[in-house]
């Protein structure tokens, strides 16, 4: 596998080039309902999203964000989709994952997945704040929750499957960052299993197009 | 197209490529008896002349590899290995923080089998302490390797001070002077390494020939590629005579034209390092501002990262390179712009433009504006 792939598709380097939605006036002006932020400038990626939400419907939705190619034209493009026909319903798009985006964009070479993951969470903690700001935190424990493998450390697959697609590549690796099996460590075939489960799925072919 | 990357390769000189041209018919082996091999021989050597005498040393220390990694290895590995030090667990090599990934991954290599590798931090600028070089020095220690000047921000090594530590212990040293070839003076008398890099397609030669420099009297090397009696029995393999015609070539021609290439090569690299910091707000210089090569400025572009600049200057058409993590493939970012102490965040916004001979000043103009248009867009999409 090359580690250095270039082959953006068409779509992204189409939402690169000429980002849509991207937040042009002041915060202050905007007025969003609702505000989400994930990653930090220190690992390369940050994606601040900022909707606007009536009749349940997220009716507009604006974003800025540091990153490389790949995470502009996944915000970009995730605008595009939450805003699509008067605008996406909040249940629904909360439900928005990383598969989702991939497969509008024409998929994404594997080094550069863990980009697009940022907008999908960006935009759930997006909707949290509204439903904060809106008197409706009661909606926000609503998200399924992924099954727990390691139970000493509360690790679900979905974390073991995120860490893979930020780069996480073996057993050892994924121990360092999230502790996983380090207690009974009665887990640990089963995560072992997990991670060459999703290093196949992900790093597989040069391309990832989505589940 | 504005070509600002040649740091990581050169497009060939036009006498070279003449030169292989002419040559594509002389199929001779070299290391044959008859006049087919002959003639090829006689190139051959003409070649090795011309690249001993542009280094100050003698033809039979040069030995053609195919490329700069090779003769890095080629050294770093012989140095450890069968020949003198068959206890390889028992050896200590010293390095800088700052290597290019072909000396680096190899002592990585070399450390799972014991060795132990001292890696010199640099200060701010990017430079190493020649106290520390002689503070590291133990009875074990079988190598010094320090590269000449740094590819990504073209910081030049006090090499003489850390060579004299190196000769005054009886410690073998390397340098990797790929980068420092063809753009700083290098002469081998002033200077006693005892082994020397050297890179075909940095010079504006073609790309798989390279140079390793090893001084008469110096122990010998195990060959990273063993077979026939090639190249002194250094490195084994019909050589590559096309490469080595055309980088004795290019060789020739940097005798010719490198004082004034360089000249030119520099004005062009300070006008646009000023232009863009008069343009651009909220930038900064990665490396030393004078101990640095005359072709490389490595700038920082606060709040924006670099695979976005890189590819939308690519849109602009200007080819440049970044120290950003999402170039690199893993998830860091440049082990460099790190290892200067600077934040993360600077290394992810960190740009290398590295300058040719084939640049002019209306490349320079034309960059400027690409590159103040550029980081103006990415900043106003910035999350930061």
């Amino acid at each position: 596998m090359n580690d250095t792939n270039w082959n953006y598709s068409d779509k992204v380097k189409e939402h690169f080039f000429n980002p849509k939605n991207v937040l042009k006036i002041s915060e202050e002006k905007y007025k969003a309902d609702g505000v989400g932020e994930n990653g930090s400038p220190v690992c390369g990626d940050m994606m601040k999203i900022y909707i606007k939400v009536k009749d349940n419907r997220i009716y507009d939705l604006k974003w800025k964000t540091f990153g490389c190619a790949s995470a502009i034209g996944s915000t970009s493009m995730l605008s595009e989709m939450v805003t699509a026909n008067d605008g996406m319903e909040l249940e629904e798009a909360m439900k928005i994952k990383p598969d989702d985006i991939i497969k509008e964009l024409g998929g994404l070479p594997p080094n550069k997945i863990h980009c697009s993951v940022l907008g999908d969470k960006a935009l759930r903690a997006a909707i949290k704040d509204y439903y904060r700001n809106s008197g409706q935190a009661d909606k926000i424990n609503t998200d399924k929750e992924s099954r727990v493998v390691c139970h000493c450390l509360n690790v679900t697959e979905d974390e073991i499957k995120m860490e893979v697609l930020e780069g996480v590549k073996d057993f050892d690796t994924l121990q360092k960052r999230t502790k996983v099996s380090t207690a009974c460590g009665k887990c640990e075939p089963e995560v072992r299993e997990l991670v060459d489960k999703y290093v196949k799925k992900f790093y597989e072919k040069d391309i990832y197009s989505g589940e | 197209m504005i070509y600002l990357d040649n740091n990581a390769t050169t497009p060939l000189h036009p006498k070279v490529k003449e030169k292989i041209i002419d040559f594509l018919d002389d199929y001779g082996n070299p290391s044959s008896q008859h006049e087919f091999g002959r003639k090829v021989r006689q190139m051959v050597e003409d070649a090795r002349k011309n690249i001993a005498d542009f280094l100050n040393c003698d033809p039979d220390e040069i030995i053609f590899t195919a490329g700069g990694s090779e003769a890095n290895n080629t050294v770093i590995k012989g140095a450890v290995s069968c020949c003198a030090f068959c206890n390889v667990s028992n050896t200590h090599i010293i390095t800088s923080a700052i290597e290019h990934p072909s000396v680096m991954n190899t002592l990585k290599c070399l450390e799972q089998q014991n060795v132990e590798v001292t890696y010199l931090p640099v200060d701010e600028y990017g430079l190493v302490n020649p106290k520390d070089v002689q503070n590291a020095i133990k009875k074990e220690t079988a190598l010094i390797t320090i590269m000449y000047a740094n590819n990504e921000i073209g910081t030049i090594q006090p090499m003489e001070e850390i060579t004299k530590i190196a000769n005054e212990n009886n410690i073998p040293i390397h340098t990797d002077a790929v980068q420092a070839i063809g753009k700083i003076p290098v002469d081998l008398k002033k200077m006693s390494v005892d082994y020397l890099s050297l890179s075909g397609h940095k010079i504006y030669g073609p790309k798989g020939i390279g140079v390793l420099f090893r001084r008469k009297g110096t122990k010998s090397l195990c060959p990273l590629i063993s077979g026939g009696h090639q190249e002194n029995s250094m490195r084994a393999g019909t050589e590559n005579t096309i490469g080595i015609i055309a980088m004795g070539e290019a060789i020739k021609q940097l005798n010719l034209e490198m004082n004034s290439d360089v000249k030119k090569i520099k004005y062009l690299r300070d006008k646009l390092e000023s232009g863009l910091k008069k343009n651009i707000s909220n930038i900064s210089v990665n490396g030393h501002s004078e101990k640095r090569l005359p072709n490389v400025t490595n700038i920082s572009f606060n709040d924006i990262e670099g695979e976005a600049i890189l590819l939308r200057l690519d849109m602009h058409g200007v080819a440049i390179s970044t120290g950003s993590a999402c170039s690199s493939g893993s998830l860091d970012p440049s082990h460099v712009i790190i290892a200067l102490n600077v934040s993360a965040e600077q290394a992810h916004s960190s740009i290398r433009f590295s300058l040719g001979r084939e640049n002019t000043e209306e490349d320079i103009d034309k960059t400027i504006i690409a590159v103040t248009e550029t980081v103006d867009f990415l900043r106003k999409i910035s999350a930061i």
